[in-house]
């Protein structure tokens, strides 16, 4: 967890959302949601289905606008950091068409597109990025596979790589252990808590509720709004979770 | 008569030649176009959009302006009112898709039924490739190298669309204007591939030979050779066979494309039916061994 007293005075937080108000139609998806995030942590994301995980994701992609309220990456605005690419995106499972014919290196390399010209040729410098990128996740020996060929972990891992090619300094990760098992589950965890230590930051949504502890140093309880920003341990006190989940923790994990 | 023969008699003839080069030209633009479709699961789009480009090209002939013209502004539309349909009613997009495209095809049946012109209905519904002007063969020929060069050029924009627009987002690229992109690109295609093989057929030169080609690799840029090589030489052959057995060239092309996409589907490598029927016995017989030692 990071201290005050060690980290100096950064000019921003890695991720501020500001009373955000989302309505699809009639449907609240969410009602006031404030966050505040700090650089170098890894934050889980606690809520049921419904309760506007994907849509909190959604605002801070900049991929629905909200009716109320404003985000703010790295103290700037959404647009600019996606100019530089600064906010990298794991989609959930069922949001891949696993049968599409790339490769995880032609993934890997998706994240410098930013960076290059009309035709997205790769130069050096991008090949290299995403080089170090597989090299990181530790795929380099599976670069040119299919990425439907990857396991449920390895699959999340090479869209990490992506991010960290794109150069990402927020990571926003849709249900990571979701069809994961739990030696990949670990190995994902893992490499999470060191791109935190390297001061990325990280926001992970799961319904994995015992994954939390070892996995972030803080949680975010969501039902609509912000109900609680704590400790994970604190967060998944059973009176807590209740009030989230309207039943008991064992039910909900 | 020989090989050589048979080949070339067709050439012989101003207007054969005028069909080769207008249906090759559009086989190819369309097999590239049709890796996209396929991948993104936009077949009924291109089916929506051939159709609906139908009142475009009455109304052109009408007024006297090049087909290509009515084509365009009446495919445009068709994929805007759809979009605006889906996105502003509760209908679901295929619903939205069926509503439009059919009514803009009646609206063109209607027109053809009430204007006096030289306009022959069986024309536009399933080409006319033995009656390509020199005219139509420069329109033809300039809008798929305009259309081509766009779709290669921006194949790497194309593919991050089709496959993760979210992720176009997050990197500062607009999905919205990548799809818009896209769709402009089938309504040029299609008026492409309009005289070749009509308004009726289009759809299956924007359809099968992707779906081919992506039984037969998994790499998008391998799909981006495949496709439009098979495309082109079942478009070749499909109009030498139309030459030789007196039958309507449009619907030769597509039959030969269909016939190469069921072997394709059996016979594919590692993708066809009998392929992998192989695969999985080869399996079994290597388990069973290792049980047997």
């Amino acid at each position: 967890m990071t201290s005050p007293t060690i980290e100096p005075a950064t000019p921003g937080a890695a991720l501020e959302v500001r009373d955000v108000t989302v309505h699809y139609g009639e449907v609240l998806a969410l009602d006031g949601a404030s966050l505040r995030l700090e650089r170098g942590i890894v934050c889980g994301l606690v809520g049921m289905n419904g309760s506007g995980k994907s849509t909190l994701f959604k605002v801070i992609m900049g991929m629905v606008k909200p009716d109320r309220g404003s985000v703010q990456i790295l103290g700037g605005s959404p647009k600019e950091a996606r100019k530089v690419g600064a906010v990298g995106y794991v989609p959930q499972n069922e949001d891949v068409d696993w049968a599409f014919p790339v490769s995880v290196r032609d993934v890997v390399m998706m994240g410098r597109y930013g960076f290059q010209g009309f035709t997205r040729r790769p130069r050096t410098a991008d090949r290299e990025a995403v080089d170090a990128a597989l090299e990181r996740v530790e795929l380099t020996a599976l670069a040119d596979r299919s990425i439907g060929e990857l396991s449920g972990g390895q699959r999340k891992r090479a869209f990490v790589a992506r991010g960290l090619a794109q150069g990402a300094e927020v990571l926003l990760l849709d249900e990571p252990f979701a069809g994961v098992d739990k030696r990949s589950e670990a190995t994902v965890t893992e490499l999470l808590r060191e791109l935190a230590a390297d001061g990325r930051t990280v926001l992970v949504s799961s319904h994995d509720l015992h994954a939390l502890p070892g996995l972030a140093d803080e949680a975010v309880l969501l039902m609509r709004r912000v109900l609680m920003h704590a400790s994970p341990a604190e967060v998944l006190r059973p009176e807590n979770l209740a009030r989230a989940f309207g039943v008991g923790p064992r039910e909900a994990a | 008569m020989d090989l050589v023969d048979i080949l070339l008699e067709p050439l012989g003839y101003d207007f054969m030649q005028r069909a080769f080069l207008v249906t090759v030209t559009a086989a190819i633009v369309c097999g590239v176009l049709s890796c996209w479709l396929v991948l993104i699961g936009w077949s009924l789009m291109g089916d929506a959009v051939s159709h609906a480009v139908l009142p475009g090209v009455v109304l052109a002939y009408v007024l006297g302006t090049p087909f290509a013209v009515g084509a365009l502004v009446f495919g445009i539309a068709a994929v805007a009112l759809i979009g605006i349909v889906r996105s502003t009613s509760r209908v679901k997009e295929d619903a939205a898709i069926g509503v439009v495209f059919t009514t803009l095809f009646a609206l063109g049946i209607v027109l053809i039924s009430v204007i006096p012109s030289q306009t022959d209905l069986n024309h536009i519904l399933f080409g006319n490739l033995l009656g390509v002007s020199v005219a139509d063969l420069v329109q033809v020929l300039a809008l798929g190298a305009v259309t081509l060069a766009t779709l290669v050029l921006k194949r790497r924009d194309l593919t991050l669309y089709a496959f993760d627009p979210t992720h176009a987002n997050a990197i500062g690229l607009n999905p919205k204007v990548l799809g818009a992109l896209l769709l402009g690109l089938l309504a040029l295609t299609v008026v492409v591939a309009l005289q070749a093989v009509g308004v009726i057929l289009v759809v299956a030169m924007l359809i099968i030979p992707g779906a081919t080609a992506y039984l037969l690799t998994d790499r998008i840029a391998k799909m981006l050779v495949i496709s439009p090589a098979i495309a082109g030489a079942c478009s070749l052959l499909g109009i030498y066979l139309s030459y030789y057995l007196d039958t309507s060239s449009g619907g030769m092309v597509v039959l030969v494309m269909g016939a190469v996409f069921a072997l394709v589907y059996l016979f594919a490598p590692k993708h066809g039916v009998i392929g992998r029927w192989f695969a999985t016995a080869r399996r079994r017989a290597a388990i069973g061994r290792r049980r047997i030692v």
